[in-house]
């Protein structure tokens, strides 16, 4: 960033998770200069959360929180040694006229500038019964609480298909437990997969021993002291030790209530991430439109997200408190996440969810295993690439189709 | 600049290979290839390409 003024003045950045420390990193790459400091509502430093329903949940003994912990840790450039990080140290509001943060312990910090990086916390569902047995999965300790829960013959119920259900189904499965997959639509991961390889997720995922219940709700959870059984809308019973409750995400910006910003489904930012004067936002909890699709702001869960949303919403943030205009050039991240389930690696690029039609291009959905690549569309448009064990070097041509676009647009905003 | 891939943790994403193709590639056999020595002026595409690692397993020594 040589020529372009740096900012001094205080950022604070709520969310000690992949978006916050991307953050706090490319605040220091964009030329602020000022104090950062990190507040983590969890006690843990940055780590990374995928592995929490794979590797993490399956790997064998160790229950050590720490020694667990350092697996998944992110390490940090040298660029943020300066910065000071605040972990357990939930924020519960925020005043961004006064430019006060107040602790979830009543203790206060103020900011020049803000970042919005909370994440998410699971949706839970809203069943009365009994809450032991029940478990959802987001942050460390939630593994590590579902980890003590799982073993061989532990009959466990996922609710809600998607991926993180699906991702910890095969896990499930791999520790011996016998798994009930409960999902409203019929079939899993419909929204991003498509009926047709959604079904054929599926299929795979019953060849090896995952039971799917599709187009039934769970209605109630029974049992005394724990979960005993779970009751589905149909009157079916399915007994269970576990239930994973996997059916979504609310976004984190209660904390944000009272500045009079759009919080109606995480936190609407511009399309350089600036959600306020001197906030902005990164991560799951922003809602920001993508010129690679149209204007309508949406949030994006996936993991590349957190990257570069921090990344452009660090150079406005430094930007805005120098007193110069955020960069102009449009801001078209190409989304990419990918699923690892049994043996199959699902690899998405662009937004599938939004297309209306999945077209079959490679392969045969009866096996998944030797290769599938399908593509989605928007009124003609390609929207989104589904590969589902492709081999790494085709990803870079699967995901230059979505930044030929973004060429075309860098020149005719 | 010194580049060290774990590749205990390396699971074959390739997401190096897109960040800073002229220092990570996936071979013909889906495997990761990489140049473990790269000039300075590839800095920040290889800090970028540490950065997109699914796994965190590319460990960047200055």
């Amino acid at each position: 960033m040589t020529g372009t003024p740096g900012s001094d003045g205080h950022i604070a950045v709520v969310g000690a998770s992949l978006a916050g420390l991307r953050a706090a990193e490319q605040l220091r790459a964009a030329g602020h200069t000022g104090p950062i400091t990190v507040f983590g509502a969890e006690p843990y430093a940055p780590y990374n959360r995928p592995p929490l329903s794979k590797e993490v949940l399956a790997g064998p003994g160790d229950h050590d929180a720490e020694r667990l912990h350092a697996q998944v840790a992110f390490r940090m450039r040298s660029s943020v040694a300066d910065v000071t990080f605040r972990l357990g140290a939930a924020v519960a509001a925020a005043d961004l006229a006064r430019g006060r943060l107040t602790l979830a312990d009543g203790r206060e910090a103020g900011f020049d500038g803000l970042v919005a990086a909370t994440g998410l916390r699971p949706r839970r569902l809203p069943l009365p019964g009994p809450q032991a047995g029940r478990h959802a999965l987001r942050t460390l300790d939630d593994c590590l609480a579902l980890r003590a829960a799982l073993g061989p013959g532990t009959r466990v119920v996922v609710a809600g298909a998607g991926f993180v259900g699906c991702e910890v189904a095969a896990t499930a499965l791999r520790l011996g437990c016998q798994v009930t997959v409960v999902e409203p639509a019929a079939e899993p991961m419909l929204a991003v997969l498509g009926p047709e390889l959604g079904r054929a997720v599926r299929r795979h995922h019953e060849a090896a021993g995952v039971r799917f219940v599709t187009g039934r709700l769970t209605a109630a959870v029974h049992g005394r002291d724990r979960v005993r059984a779970v009751e589905l809308d149909d009157g079916t019973t399915l007994e269970a030790d576990v239930l994973i409750e996997a059916v979504g995400s609310v976004p984190n910006t209660e904390w944000l209530a009272g500045n009079g910003l759009d919080l109606s489904d995480g936190v609407l930012c511009d399309n350089a991430l600036r959600a306020g004067e001197r906030l902005v936002a990164a991560g799951d909890v922003a809602r920001f439109p993508n010129p690679l699709f149209d204007d309508r702001p949406r949030r994006v869960e996936h993991w590349s997200i957190p990257g570069d949303t921090a990344k452009r919403a660090a150079a406005t943030l430094t930007a805005l408190l120098a007193g110069r205009a955020p960069d102009p050039a449009p801001f078209a991240p190409v989304p990419s996440f990918w699923s690892d389930q049994l043996d199959l690696r699902l690899q998405s690029f662009g937004s599938p969810a939004l297309a209306e039609e999945a077209r079959l291009e490679e392969g045969d959905p009866a096996r998944l295993g030797e290769g599938v690549l399908a593509t989605y569309h928007r009124e003609g448009r390609h929207v989104g690439t589904v590969a589902v064990n492709l081999p790494p070097a085709r990803q870079r041509e699967l995901r230059a189709a979505f930044t030929r676009p973004l060429l075309t647009l860098t020149r005719n905003p | 600049m010194k580049v060290i891939v774990d590749m205990a943790k390396c699971q074959d994403h390739g997401q190096c290979a897109i960040a800073a193709p002229e220092v990570f590639e996936m071979n013909e056999e889906g495997r990761l290839v990489y140049d473990g020595e790269p000039g300075e002026e590839r800095r920040l595409e290889v800090e970028e390409a540490a950065d997109v690692c699914p796994v965190q397993a590319i460990l960047i020594k200055d």
